[in-house]
């Protein structure tokens, strides 16, 4: 009898053809990215100006498709150019103007539009190869690689067609040290720099790639090198949970299951029990993304030992930490993964049925759920007797009704079922008694994402990535005041400084970094002292904030860091639900003394009384809200004192941002009196002839900074 | 009965496909959980939720009336007060915050004359609201009109767009 594994193979052999015959048969794809971020910056009118060019008579024969977050939300809409044999070409911000082109002269006439690719943007050079060496821990030992490549390419004059690049870890430590090279996909192992001089010989000047140092074998973290075409910003990260994100299109069964996917879910079904599953993923140590770092695999063995008529599995996808979107851009690019991982966690644990609770801001990762769900439905993949295997699984949706408290998964439940979505005490443990008194295992959208990794490249390798304690990697939703904004999936270990500066590319503007917020309303602010920190649970921890679920928020001298406990602070009282008094009544008075020293009217000893509640606060409170709403004052009095002194004792705000502390002025030198601000000012208080330099009455300002946005001369002061 | 006893014990019909839904969940293990799923439903509908529309849930679902507004009030998606024919609202995620949007708050309320949050203006066309992080940081400052999300607003622009849905800027 056909077991699942055969099934799926079955099913991966259709799929690969109809994609052949529909897609791969071309000799040129164009993919359009289409993700929330994507569609607003009009990514929707960039993909029918494609659709309708392509459709005219006579056009060349591509094929267009959607794919899922590009990772470059700052280039947005980005499309890939990909023909064989090519690195990629990635146009950036595109318009259907800049489509036009791009098809008249690079799919017609065969000559790329230089300007509008990211290598342009990124200032790269326009090669034929590039050579990844990998950066890893345990490659760095094997010094002089990239020297190696440097000098080989120097000697054999092939500076313009080849560059060479530092990339993140390529999961192949044992087989260290690593350089890819690329668009041919040859991974080469175990390097000396002998084998180095032969590659660039045979390899980069001749084309023929040397067998003999190639690694043969496949493994998902690797699936993306070929893509990269942007070595800038994906040199540094390793894609395991975004394997797919950005490389097929979401809404197409066929596209996931000829990527290996469900690979895992029939590997499981064939040849694993329950048990062998749950300690397949104790022994990866894979810890849960949502925030808590719990190990997933513990937690798997609780529910598992649990004996109940019902249990359930839930995926938590509410994702309310304001500034972090790796979770809804997960689910947008590769919703299929996070249903494998839950339908593999309900076999471990022995539950039917599996729920996604979902933000209803999110309304096209909601869609492109839905579709999977049904999709996988109709092929066998959900419903009872799953591949003939005899286990039933099936997942509903919920929709969450924006209440921050609703992730805190002992709310999240009492959401689902229907009431109020407030916490209640631990334990019991939702692993005890969680859906209605059933044992219930919660895990996030990330952690799921990594459970087919797990599976199919081994619990070994898996624990091979990432530091002693943190295994694998971590997505960052990268954001604030950095060049490169977007979605980063790094191995965890990389510093901080690594992902703001290689990967983010540094501070807009030429700006002064100031501070990176980690965690969101639970996390704190660290300082550039503490950039080397590396990015795993407990380093982050040791620093005074938290891995948190992802969002990485980039601030630089113009943020106040007493503006941004404030800003914290008035959306987790916003969103304590009310239960218990330490948080209700705690955040509210933290709240009421921040708005009073951004107002300038803080007191000598206002900072004690803050650290003093801060502590009752997280001592106190009921659920993890109040217990972690304290962490952004405390981080940022304890690094950015002086800014909290300044705002209590010189009524100022040094970064000009708190409105009643700031001042507006003319600058007289630039002023050319065009009387554009006097127009603008509400209040009328500025003065002024036209063609003579304007004054503003500091008497009557009412500081709401129009002025400044009005002047094109640069001649209004904040300070 | 005076108007206010008339307004809570008033029945409103619900939209067929609502009524539909939840005859059809009726039989389900643990048809009170879609009640969120219910509610998110006649707002998506009426813009807000009608009190009688309220009530009818909870003869409909045999749900205690005071359970059905212990849930609508507990969650900021649901409204109470009919809305602006259009919604424009504010994304007041970090990233935002960072980059601005209490100033674009500040400023939408000026053009609209809106004093409160979640208010209409006084002809009726818009309702200015602040979202919850919509996750599209890095295109901060957002601002969302209906279903459309626009992105690195800056206050000055701010007119232009809302033109866009018969907005029409106070003679300068
Ligand atoms: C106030 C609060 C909000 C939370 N929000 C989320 C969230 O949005 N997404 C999430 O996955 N976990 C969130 N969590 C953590 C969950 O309670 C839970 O630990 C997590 O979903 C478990 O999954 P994991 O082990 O896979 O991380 C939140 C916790 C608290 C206290």
């Amino acid at each position: 009898m056909a077991t699942p594994k055969d099934k799926v193979l079955q099913m991966r052999r259709g799929a690969v053809m109809r994609l052949f015959e529909s897609k791969f048969q071309n000799p040129t794809r164009i993919t359009v990215g289409s993700a929330t971020c994507e569609n607003a910056a009009g990514a929707g009118a960039v993909y029918d100006a494609f659709a309708e060019l392509l459709s005219k008579p006579g056009a060349p024969k591509v094929a267009l498709g959607r794919v899922g977050c590009t990772g470059r939300c700052d280039l947005e809409p980005v499309v890939s150019v990909i023909a064989q044999g090519h690195i990629p070409v990635k146009y950036v911000k595109v318009t259907p103007a800049r489509a036009e082109k791009i098809v008249e002269q690079h799919i017609r006439g065969g000559k790329i539009v230089d300007e509008f690719t990211m290598r342009h943007v990124a200032n790269l050079p326009m090669t034929g190869k590039v050579v990844g060496v990998c950066g890893g821990m345990h490659c760095r030992q094997g010094q002089g690689i990239r020297e190696a490549f440097l000098r080989g390419v120097e000697e054999q004059g092939l500076k313009e067609q080849v560059a060479v690049t530092t990339s993140a870890c390529f999961g192949l430590c044992e087989r260290g040290p690593n350089a890819f090279v690329y668009p041919d996909g040859v991974l080469y192992q175990k390097l000396t720099p002998e084998k180095v001089a032969k590659i660039v010989e045979k390899h980069l000047k001749g084309d023929r790639p040397v067998a003999e140092c190639a690694w043969g074998g496949k493994r998902i973290a690797n699936r993306f090198l070929p893509l990269y075409g942007d070595e800038a910003f994906f040199g540094k990260q390793l894609r395991l949970t975004l394997r797919n994100c950005g490389v097929i299109d979401p809404e197409s069964l066929d596209e996931y299951v000829a990527v290996e996917g469900y690979d895992a879910l029939a590997r499981v079904l064939t040849e694993m029990s329950p048990k062998q599953v749950v300690d397949a993923v104790v022994k990866s140590g894979l810890r849960g993304r949502g925030g808590g770092g719990f190990p997933t695999g513990t937690k798997w063995q609780f529910a598992a030992s649990q004996k109940a008529d019902q249990k359930y599995m839930v995926c938590n996808a509410d994702e309310g930490d304001p500034g972090a979107f790796m979770d809804r851009s997960t689910i947008e690019g590769d919703p299929h993964t996070i249903l494998e991982g839950l339908m593999i966690g309900g076999y471990a644990i022995g539950a039917n049925q599996g729920y996604v609770y979902i933000r209803a801001e999110y309304p096209l990762a909601i869609k492109r759920l839905e579709r999977a769900i049904a999709d996988a439905r109709a092929a066998g993949l959900l419903g009872r007797n799953i591949l003939g295997s005899k286990f039933d699984f099936d997942i509903e949706l919920r929709l969450g009704a924006g209440a921050f408290v609703c992730g805190e998964e002992t709310a999240l439940l009492k959401s689902i079922e229907g009431s109020r979505g407030m916490p209640r005490p631990r334990p019991p443990f939702p692993t005890t008694a969680g859906l209605w008194g059933k044992p219930t295992v919660i895990n996030n959208v990330e952690t799921l994402a990594n459970v087919p990794v797990v599976i199919i490249d081994g619990p070994e390798w898996f624990a091979s990535l990432g530091t002693a304690k943190s295994k694998g990697t971590k997505v960052f939703s990268l954001a604030g005041k950095v060049n490169n904004t977007g979605l980063v999936e790094v191995p965890m270990g990389t510093t901080l400084r690594e992902v703001v500066y290689d990967v983010g590319g540094g501070i807009k503007g030429g700006k002064a970094f100031k501070a990176v917020q980690t965690g969101g309303p639970a996390g704190g602010c660290m300082p550039a002292a503490a950039l080397d920190t590396p990015v795993d649970y407990d380093s982050l921890a040791a620093a005074g904030s938290i891995m948190g679920s992802g969002g990485m928020i980039v601030m630089d001298e113009d943020t106040c860091m007493v503006d941004v406990a404030r800003f914290f602070l008035e959306f987790t009282q916003d969103e304590s639900c009310g239960k218990c008094t330490p948080c209700r009544e705690g955040t509210k008075r933290m709240l009421e003394m921040l708005e009073r020293i951004t107002k300038g009217q803080g007191q000598e000893g206002d900072v004690e009384k803050l650290l003093r509640l801060a502590d009752t606060v997280k001592k106190a409170s009921l659920c993890g809200l109040g217990q972690a709403a304290p962490n952004p004052v405390i981080s940022t009095i304890k690094h950015f004192r002086d800014e909290y002194d300044a705002h209590i004792r010189e009524k100022k705000c040094p970064a000009g941002v708190c409105a009643s502390l700031v001042t507006y002025s003319v600058i007289p030198e630039n002023c050319t009196g065009c009387t554009a601000c006097a127009r603008k000012c509400p209040v009328k208080c500025i003065d002024g002839a036209p063609k003579k330099a304007h004054v503003i009455d500091q008497e009557q300002c009412i500081r709401c900074g129009q002025c400044l946005a009005a002047c094109k001369f640069d001649a209004i002061l904040r300070k | 009965m005076t108007a206010q006893e008339e307004k809570v014990t008033t029945l409103a019909e619900l939209p067929e496909p609502i009524a539909r839904f939840i005859d059809e969940t009726r039989d389900r293990p643990n048809a009170d959980s879609y009640l969120v799923a219910v509610l998110q439903m006649i707002q998506k509908h009426f813009g807000y939720l009608p009190a009688g529309a309220l009530n009818t849930v909870s003869q409909k679902m045999q749900i205690p009336a005071a359970k059905v507004t212990g849930v609508a009030t507990f969650y900021h998606f649901f409204t109470f007060v009919p809305k602006g024919k259009h919604t424009v609202s504010v994304c007041m995620g970090t990233a935002c915050y960072v980059k601005g949007a209490g100033i674009l708050v500040d400023r939408l309320k000026d053009l609209l004359g809106i004093r409160q949050i979640g208010h209409a203006s006084k002809d009726g066309q818009f309702t200015l609201e602040v979202a919850r992080c919509v996750g599209a940081c890095a295109l901060a400052p957002v601002l969302i009109v209906d279903d459309k999300v626009y992105a690195n607003v800056r206050p000055d622009e701010l007119p232009k767009i809302l033109s866009k849905y018969g907005f029409k800027p106070k003679a300068e």
